[in-house]
């Protein structure tokens, strides 16, 4: 890790680190990383992360990736719909996603950082960008998370999931008309629903331990 | 109010018969080994010449039963003593139990003692150790919350072994210099070595898992603490077995070399280690035992148990920590178990666990009490002052400085509230005082009674002033308390959706986190050892799918406890039913249809239930056929056959029963037997023909019966019965094949004829289909309350 100091691009760093709020050495490393992946290129694209063999496993792994390309998860004001390839830039804004809080904050900034974290999870259900996730996505959702699960598969995904639904719908508006119809969960029945689930303390990872040059594949 | 004087009364009734009959049972037995017998008989094997005495119709020989009966006495008078403090009413909310259990042991003893009589040495280690001690700790292990405690494992060990190791060396210590200290000819303190003085630290040091539990379950903190002091207090007991054996063997060579203190740290992993191997191998044996259990349900619940007590009895065996090996038992066996085990041996382990680890804690505190009455005391007021504030500084102390250390490691801080009643709740207990007890009466001749009185104080101002005062100051503090509320099916899908995007994020960042490696032992697990481990078809069963099916079940429980057709006071009231949620269909083109008027509706109610019974047979022919395929349908149909499934796979369930028409009548001594041993696995294969066919069957959103109708009109045609059945049957047809339109024609009336489970199958059924609300149906009901 000889050159990290030497970065032609350090301002660069300073700025995305301002954006971000990773440290500069995190930064360096994430670089390293995202070179790796990209095979040195200048951006990463979906078949890159093809390269990752542990990934290869993951149940939901489309939807990782594709939160990846996602406009919405880039933290810029106006995101919407997927791009082919990202930069740095982006690539660190949605790994930005996952830093732990730090201890020191108010507790509008708690409530802030918990936002952002439910909207990154929204989004990745919320594949249409309608502002609510129907019962398709949730369906879809799921199924992908029992996509491991061989034959019992369809119908069991199905079926959880219209319960899912139901829940959330009966938690979120009370009282409905039996020919009512609930559109879907919006980002604040989402929010209502995950309330006890303490997301900021949950998904977070470590960036501190990461040690590139001795994961090289 | 009468209620409560009858409590009185009943309370009162209890105490002044148990109480007498506890002390003549004593005094029978301190008194001479030769019971009272009929003089007559026992004078008859005197003498040369056998004098014929009358033969003895009724004699009293208490002498053979002893034993068993003062065991029985002790454990009446402890149950009793339970079901009296709760009949007291704001007594058990103020005082914790583990206080008033120690009073009535007092009080117990204190009788005896004025009764004359010695009092029995009821605590004897052997009796604690091997007897009273593992069903709680057996209790704690297989109920552990698997994954808080891993979670917090680091912080858990860090308290356990950093904090007791601080807190021995710190009040061993201190409490040597401070024995030192007395002038030398008033007391015999300064006569007291360092090692003994370790030694008493390293006993009076430990947090008892007894202690906590008791005190803890009242209070209802948040997860995070209760597994924090929990798990520490199981976790420590390799900590205080290793320097209990260390400082004991050395205490009368008086020093402890570098080389002995090097072994004492590699013995410490050994016991630690060792205690859990033991414990894992004895559960991982019991997993694959209970995986041929299928035939014989009976016995399921003692294979759980033998194995434990075994693990436990072997970790005993080679001096390890016995503790653990029965935690690491219960912990690893419990998955496995659970998937192979029917749902009553699991309510069978669940309750008779519960039980012994109930009546066991009740044992230890009266017996604690009883000990303190009667062992000889040796009071030292500087001795047993300085220990006891030693030891609350040496935990605060403690606490502040590992948390400090700790919270660098931490993505959940521990805050100082947090820390105030970690220090708090270390409580100690039982187990001090059994180790105390278990001291060498020759070695330590003098200063043995001071050391007990000692910990006996400790203990008392511990589980007393502690334990009373824990709970005003957590509503105080305001700690968090537990969450009450039932885990979701959504939180269970998101907590997955979690774990998987966090390793896959781990995997893109290149970093081997523990989410990575819990991953890696998920799918470990998931591919060879659940293969090994779990009978049949549940070792493929995904953990949400086994979630759902828990949730259903439970829900189906609620459902007949409550009485079938009564409607359940959902936990979240609403009105949202499946229907709502049902994507929109375009409305099919409207047909005029009359609305059967009710007589009609009854009639035909009448013919359909008649019929029922037997066209269910042949209902697997008709349906695709003669169905219009409705894309609604589709979910209604995987939800039924889902539902169906789950009825079919869980029997404990008794409507089960009904669905299976061609099965023996229900009270047949068979079906009884077969019931017994209901499994998965044993009922998959009869259902697997009749039920799915029959719900695939009932995609139409009318009544199975509606399916009669198409009996009848094939039979009708056929014959060619008159115009006006004709046209009712058409119209019947007709509104089938709408489907979704039409009010099914007959509603609350199957239900009870056919039982409880038919009736929710119908009413789930309506509930997804029905178009229109009724008064009187409770459709509205959400699909899961």
């Amino acid at each position: 890790m000889g050159a990290l100091h030497s970065l032609p691009d350090d301002p660069q760093h300073a700025d995305l680190a301002e954006k971000t709020g990773f440290s500069l050495e995190q930064i360096g490393i994430l670089r390293k990383r995202f070179k790796q992946l990209s095979a040195n290129e200048e951006t990463l694209r979906r078949e890159d992360f093809n390269t990752i063999p542990d990934l290869a496993c993951n149940p939901i792994r489309s939807q990782i990736i594709e939160a990846f390309f996602d406009r919405r998860n880039f933290r810029q004001s106006d995101g919407a719909g997927t791009v082919r390839e990202i930069g740095f830039g982006e690539f660190l804004a949605v790994m930005s996603h996952f830093r732990p809080p730090s201890i020191h904050l108010k507790e509008e900034q708690r409530e802030a950082i918990r936002m952002e974290k439910l909207r990154f999870l929204f989004n990745m259900h919320d594949t249409d960008n309608d502002g609510t996730i129907t019962l398709e996505e949730y369906r879809h959702v799921v199924e992908e998370l029992l996509s491991r699960s061989g034959a019992l598969g369809k119908e069991t995904a199905k079926g959880i999931a219209d319960a899912a639904m139901l829940e959330v719908a009966s938690i979120s508006m009370g009282h409905m008309e039996p020919d009512e119809f609930y559109e879907g969960i919006t980002f604040e029945h989402f929010n209502k629903l995950l309330k006890e689930f303490e997301i900021e303390s949950r998904m977070n990872i470590r960036f501190m331990n990461m040690d590139t040059p001795t994961l090289c594949k | 109010m009468p209620g409560g004087s009858a409590r009185w009364l009943l309370l009162a009734a209890v105490l002044v018969l148990v109480l007498p009959l506890e002390g003549t049972t004593v005094s029978e037995t301190g008194s001479t080994p030769a019971p009272p017998r009929d003089p007559d008989h026992h004078g008859g094997h005197h003498g040369g010449n056998a004098t014929k005495k009358a033969f003895p119709v009724l004699e009293l020989d208490y002498d053979h039963i002893h034993t068993p009966f003062e065991i029985s006495l002790w454990v009446l008078l402890a149950s009793l003593m339970k079901l009296g403090f709760h009949l007291i009413p704001r007594l058990s909310s103020i005082v914790p139990e583990s206080c008033l259990l120690i009073t009535v042991g007092l009080l117990v003893g204190g009788l005896i003692k004025l009764a004359g009589e010695d009092v029995p040495p009821v605590l004897n280690s052997q009796l604690f150790f091997l007897c009273l001690l593992p069903p709680i700790i057996l209790d704690a292990g297989y109920f552990l919350p698997i994954r808080p405690f891993m979670e917090n494992l680091g912080t858990i060990l860090m308290f356990a072994v950093v904090g007791t190791l601080w807190n021995s060396f710190f009040v061993g210590g201190l409490l040597y210099g401070v024995c030192q200290l007395q002038p030398t000819n008033s007391s015999i303190l300064n006569d007291i070595e360092l090692l003994p003085c370790l030694l008493f630290g390293s006993i009076v040091s430990a947090v008892d898992p007894v202690a906590v539990l008791a005190v803890f379950e009242e209070i209802h903190i948040n997860e995070l603490l209760h597994i924090l002091v929990f798990g520490e207090s199981l976790l420590n007991d390799a900590v205080t077995v290793v320097l209990y054996h260390l400082f004991d063997e050395y205490a009368s060579v008086g020093t402890v070399t570098m080389t002995d203190a090097v072994l004492g740290v590699l013995c410490f992993l050994v016991v630690a280690v060792g205690g859990v191997l033991v414990g894992a191998v004895y559960g991982i044996l019991a997993a694959f035992t209970s995986r041929f259990t299928s035939h014989t349900r009976v016995i399921e619940p003692l294979f759980v148990f033998v194995y434990s007590y075994m693990a436990y009895l072997s970790a005993e065996m080679f001096h390890l920590s016995g503790i653990m090996a029965l935690i690491a038992c219960g912990a690893v066996m419990r998955p496995y178990v659970e998937a192979n085990i029917s749902h009553k041996s699991h309510t069978t382990i669940k309750y008779f666990l519960k039980m012994w680890s109930s009546v066991s804690e009740t044992l230890i505190f009266i017996f604690l009490g009883v000990a303190t009455v009667d062992g000889k005391h040796a009071w030292n007021w500087t001795f047993v002052t300085v220990t006891v504030i030693l030891c609350l500084i040496g935990r605060v102390i403690g606490v502040v400085g590992l948390t400090f250390i700790i919270n660098k490691f931490r993505i959940v801080k521990l805050t100082t509230k947090d820390q105030f009643i970690i220090a708090y709740g270390g409580l100690r207990g039982a187990i001090a005082f059994s180790l105390g007890f278990l001291l060498d009466k020759v070695r330590y001749a003098e200063i043995r009674e001071m050391f007990l009185t000692a910990i006996i104080t400790v203990v008392f101002f511990t589980v007393f002033v502690q334990g009373m005062t824990i709970k005003p100051l957590v509503e105080l503090l305001a700690v968090k308390k537990k969450q009450e509320a039932k885990r979701s099916i959504n939180e269970e899908i998101h907590t997955q959706f979690l774990d998987h995007l966090l390793t896959g994020i781990e995997d893109i960042c290149g970093h081997y986190g523990h989410h990575h490696w819990k991953d890696k032992l998920n799918r470990f697990n998931k591919k060879y050892v659940k293969k090994c481990l779990i009978a049949g078809e549940r070792s493929k069963e995904p953990q949400l799918i086994a979630f759902y099916h828990k949730m259903e079940m439970k829900q189906a429980i609620e459902l007949v406890e409550s009485g079938g057709g009564v409607k359940l006071p959902p936990s979240v009231p609403s009105t949202v039913s499946m229907q709502n949620i049902q994507p929109k269909k375009p409305p099919p083109a409207e047909r005029a249809l009359p609305q059967l008027p009710k007589g009609r509706e009854d009639e035909i109610r009448k013919i359909l239930r008649g019929n029922l019974q037997k066209t269910r047979q042949r209902l697997r022919s008709y349906n695709r056929h003669t169905l219009v395929a409705d894309p609604f349908e589709d979910g209604l149909n995987d939800l039924l056959l889902k539902k169906h499934k789950m009825i079919e796979l869980e029997k404990k369930v008794k409507m089960s029963n009904y669905l299976t028409v061609p099965a023996a009548p229900p009270d047949s001594p068979t079906i009884a037997r077969a019931r017994l041993a209901s499994d998965p696995q044993a009922y998959n294969m009869k259902q697997i023909d009749s039920v799915p066919t029959i719900q695939v069957d009932l995609a139409s959103p009318q009544s199975p019966d509606s399916l009669n109708l198409l009996d009848e009109l094939q039979r009708a045609n056929q014959r060619g019965q008159s115009q006006r059945r004709e046209q009712e049957e058409d119209e019947e047809e007709e509104e089938e094949v709408q489907g979704l339109m039409m009010r099914p024609p007959h509603r609350g009336g199957d239900k009870t004829e056919d039982g409880a489970p038919m009736g929710k199958e119908q009413r789930l059924m309506r509930c997804l289909s029905d178009p229109g609300p009724s008064a009187e149906e409770d459709e509205d009901e959400p699909f899961l309350s």
